[in-house]
């Protein structure tokens, strides 16, 4: 199940010490690494946001903490909320407020596990990883439901209840609209996604059809939703909730939801950017090439490893720019929208991002039919087998793919194709 | 003991005993929260058993949605902060030794069966298919078995007859969700309670 | 303990025998219907275990995940009988519920 294969076979055959344990070595590195990524971006998006808030309101922002731009700000906060003091207040149920933010942290961590960072740089390569990714974000709303309701303040009871209405209405149209790409690329493997639109930014599936054209925005404001940011940060709306469902925290554990909250939203503009935006792909055709043939040079041996290796730098730095892209958008979006009421929020959500969704949906599916009927393709850029196929067969020769899903895949194209005959 | 076991062991004790802790606790949040982490720790068993798309869906449908709703149910239907609602001690003792009996029996008969008879001869499977279901990737294979096109290969006793898919059940399910959904939308929808001297209870 | 069947079974059973104590004892409503949970996990269980170690191959994956989604089905219809129950009662006490007592 893990991906971690590679790093513990190569330490199993090469490091003699170890006798056995590469497994567990190469899991503690993932773990290590990904724990970094889970600490560090929100430091890094906590400082945005103080900095284009600012900006937006035409002020400066932190400018004095390490000196240019002031970019060690959230080091500061972080050394001043740790040394603040940990307070549980007497009407809380006490266990159940001193785990709460745990779980927050927890879910938001793990969905790192399956989010492919570049070309194979993920810790679980799942076959349903996109499905993995949804059930993980699904989980981070319990802490914040259970941090309401056992603060023993009606604030917190108020704010937890909206964020549990809130986040079962949204995790709906949020799982519809990931699927829509997913229609597209006939898979839930997020690495294989993320390569099948490699070459070229006309190959993104954000532009392979008008539905997932559409489904991208709707993705973008149920993902903005879901992580509960303004607009739709009813959980926490200071102007009626006091804190919302972290009133009473203080100190470490309140920080804990906000690094849930900005590593989460990073995970999302992350999904969005492999579903959507080409993953660790340029966007540009001779750089992807360039890119891929250094990769497959490097994994088979034909070429230098440093290249390959390189190549995935360059990809997992193209992939954090688009998804840091997203979360400058949500920073923009909350800075200048105003809050909505909480049954606007749930009217937006049912009454027309559902149905939106549920349409683009159908759309997507009846998309390929429809142009089989017309142009005898199924899709207007490049042939889908062909990127298909060219992806899984490089995949398979990195041995990460067993032969049975590429078969399976060209079944599962040659029964799309079928069902278009039947339609004729 | 290999790492497998090592974390067979600590995600089936961590699953028992908060099975257990849902039993024992008194508040029903408390009781919520148990559940979450046993039905948790079950989808890492289920990982562990190389069902990912099963462990998958118990995360979204069960943690993710199920509990919700019954987490939200218990903020809508308390009466107090930390509503308690005690079971007499005499009831609890009876129900656990007659538990513990039933468990005695059930783990007596597991113990005694022979699990590993029946499996001997592993038929006809495809072999690439079956090795892509060892190693967790069962995606399309259930999905192909859930439109009635069974990929795995598995055939009666008499072998050469593919096993049938799963496309009736499939719909049945999903008609019935459709029906669940507007049914229970009528069942919670805000009624005029009699207590509340005219007001709305509102329920959503 | 090695992850064999037996131990799959065994933690299937635990959860069982958990799911009906508390359905049997739990006088709260949705006490019950989490006793029920548990109890449709430990079937759950036993399903994925006998995919994994049996012949079953991938029959027990699929009954496991039409177990999942008709849980679902389940607490959803159970809780909206349990807030109504709430709105006659005012209480979500199972043992008031004796109007056909008589």
């Amino acid at each position: 199940m893990f991906a971690a294969n590679s790093i513990a076979e190569y330490l199993d055959q090469n490091v003699a010490w170890l006798n056995g344990c590469g497994y567990w070595v190469a899991a503690l590195i993932h773990a290590l690494l990904l724990i970094h990524v889970f600490a560090l971006s929100p430091f890094a998006f906590i400082w945005l946001e103080r900095k284009v808030s600012g900006r937006i309101q035409d002020r400066l922002g932190p400018t004095r903490v390490g000196g240019l731009f002031g970019w060690l700000q959230s080091l500061a906060d972080g050394i001043k909320l740790i040394q603040k003091e940990d307070l549980c207040p007497p009407a809380a149920d006490s266990m159940l407020f001193r785990s709460a933010p745990y779980i927050v942290c927890v879910a938001s961590f793990a969905v790192f596990m399956v989010l492919p960072f570049s070309h194979g740089w993920v810790a679980v390569a799942a076959d349903c990883g996109l499905f993995i990714l949804l059930a993980i974000l699904s989980l981070e709303v319990f802490g914040i439901i259970l941090a309401g309701y056992s603060s023993g303040s009606k604030w917190s009871l108020f704010g937890g209840m909206r964020e549990a209405a809130q986040m079962v209405s949204y995790e709906i149209p949020l799982a519809i609209c990931a699927l829509i790409p997913v229609i597209a690329a006939g898979s839930l493997n997020l690495g294989e996604i993320g390569e099948m639109q490699r070459g070229g930014f006309w190959n993104w599936f954000v532009f392979h059809d008008p539905f997932t054209f559409f489904a991208f925005f709707v993705y973008f404001v149920v993902a903005t939703a879901s992580c509960k940011r303004a607009p739709f940060d009813l959980a926490e709306a200071e102007s009626e909730l006091v804190g919302g469902f972290h009133t009473e925290y203080s100190g470490m554990r309140w920080s804990f939801f906000f690094m849930g909250e900005y590593a989460s939203m990073f995970a999302v503009c992350g999904v969005a950017s492999v579903l959507f935006l080409g993953g660790w792909n340029t966007g540009l055709p001779f750089l992807d090439d360039a890119l891929s043939s250094a990769r497959l040079n490097g994994a088979t041996g034909a070429g230098p490893w440093a290249a390959g290796y390189l190549a995935n730098v360059l990809g997992a730095f193209v992939f954090v720019t688009k998804a840091s892209f997203g979360v400058f958008v949500q920073v923009w979006l909350r800075w200048t929208l105003p809050r909505l009421r909480i049954d606007q929020v749930i009217t937006t959500c049912l009454k027309y991002l559902v149905p939106i969704s549920c349409f683009l949906f159908l759309g997507a599916t009846v998309w390929p039919l429809v142009l089989l009927q017309v142009s005898q393709t199924t899709t207007l850029t490049a042939p889908l087998g062909d990127r298909f196929g060219g992806a899984l067969g490089e995949a398979r020769l990195r041995g990460s793919v067993p032969a049975a899903s590429v078969s399976r895949a060209q079944a599962a194209s040659v029964s799309v194709s079928s069902v278009g005959e039947v339609a004729r | 003991m290999t790492g497998h076991s090592f974390l067979f062991t600590v995600f089936a004790l961590s699953t028992c005993l908060s099975a257990i802790a849902v039993v024992i606790s008194q508040t029903v949040v408390r009781m919520a929260f148990w559940l979450i982490i046993s039905l948790g720790s079950t989808s890492a068993l289920f990982f562990l058993a190389d069902a990912d798309f099963v462990g998958a869906a118990q995360l979204l449908i069960y943690v993710g949605g199920t509990l919700v709703l019954l987490v939200f149910g218990v903020m809508l239907t308390a009466s107090g902060p930390y509503l308690k609602i005690a079971t007499a001690p005499g009831e609890t003792i009876i129900a656990g030794l007659a538990g513990l009996m039933f468990l005695m029996i059930v783990f007596g008969s597991i113990q005694a069966v022979d699990w590993t008879g029946g499996s001997a001869p592993e038929v006809s499977r495809q072999r690439d298919v079956a090795s892509a279901v060892s190693s967790g990737n069962t995606l399309r294979p259930i999905g192909l078995s859930l439109l009635g096109l069974r990929v795995d290969g598995a055939s009666d006793s008499d072998g050469g007859i593919e096993a049938p898919g799963y496309l009736l059940p499939f719909e049945i399910v999903s008609v019935h969700l459709l029906v669940v959904l507007i049914g229970s939308a009528y069942l919670a929808r805000a009624k005029r309670s009699r207590q509340s001297a005219g007001g709305n209870v509102s329920v959503a | 303990m090695s992850a064999n069947m037996n131990a799959y079974l065994l933690v299937g059973a635990v959860l069982f025998v958990c799911g009906v104590i508390c359905m049997a004892t739990k006088r709260n409503g949705i006490g019950v219907l989490m006793g029920v949970e548990l109890v449709l996990n430990g079937a759950n269980i036993n399903f994925v275990a006998f995919s994994r170690f049996s012949r079953l191959g991938l029959d027990g994956q699929v009954f496991s995940l039409f177990v999942i989604v008709l849980a679902a089905a389940e607490a959803a219809v159970a809780l909206a009988i349990a807030l109504n129950f709430y709105n006659n009662h005012l209480t979500i006490d199972v043992d008031r519920a004796n109007k056909l007592k008589g």
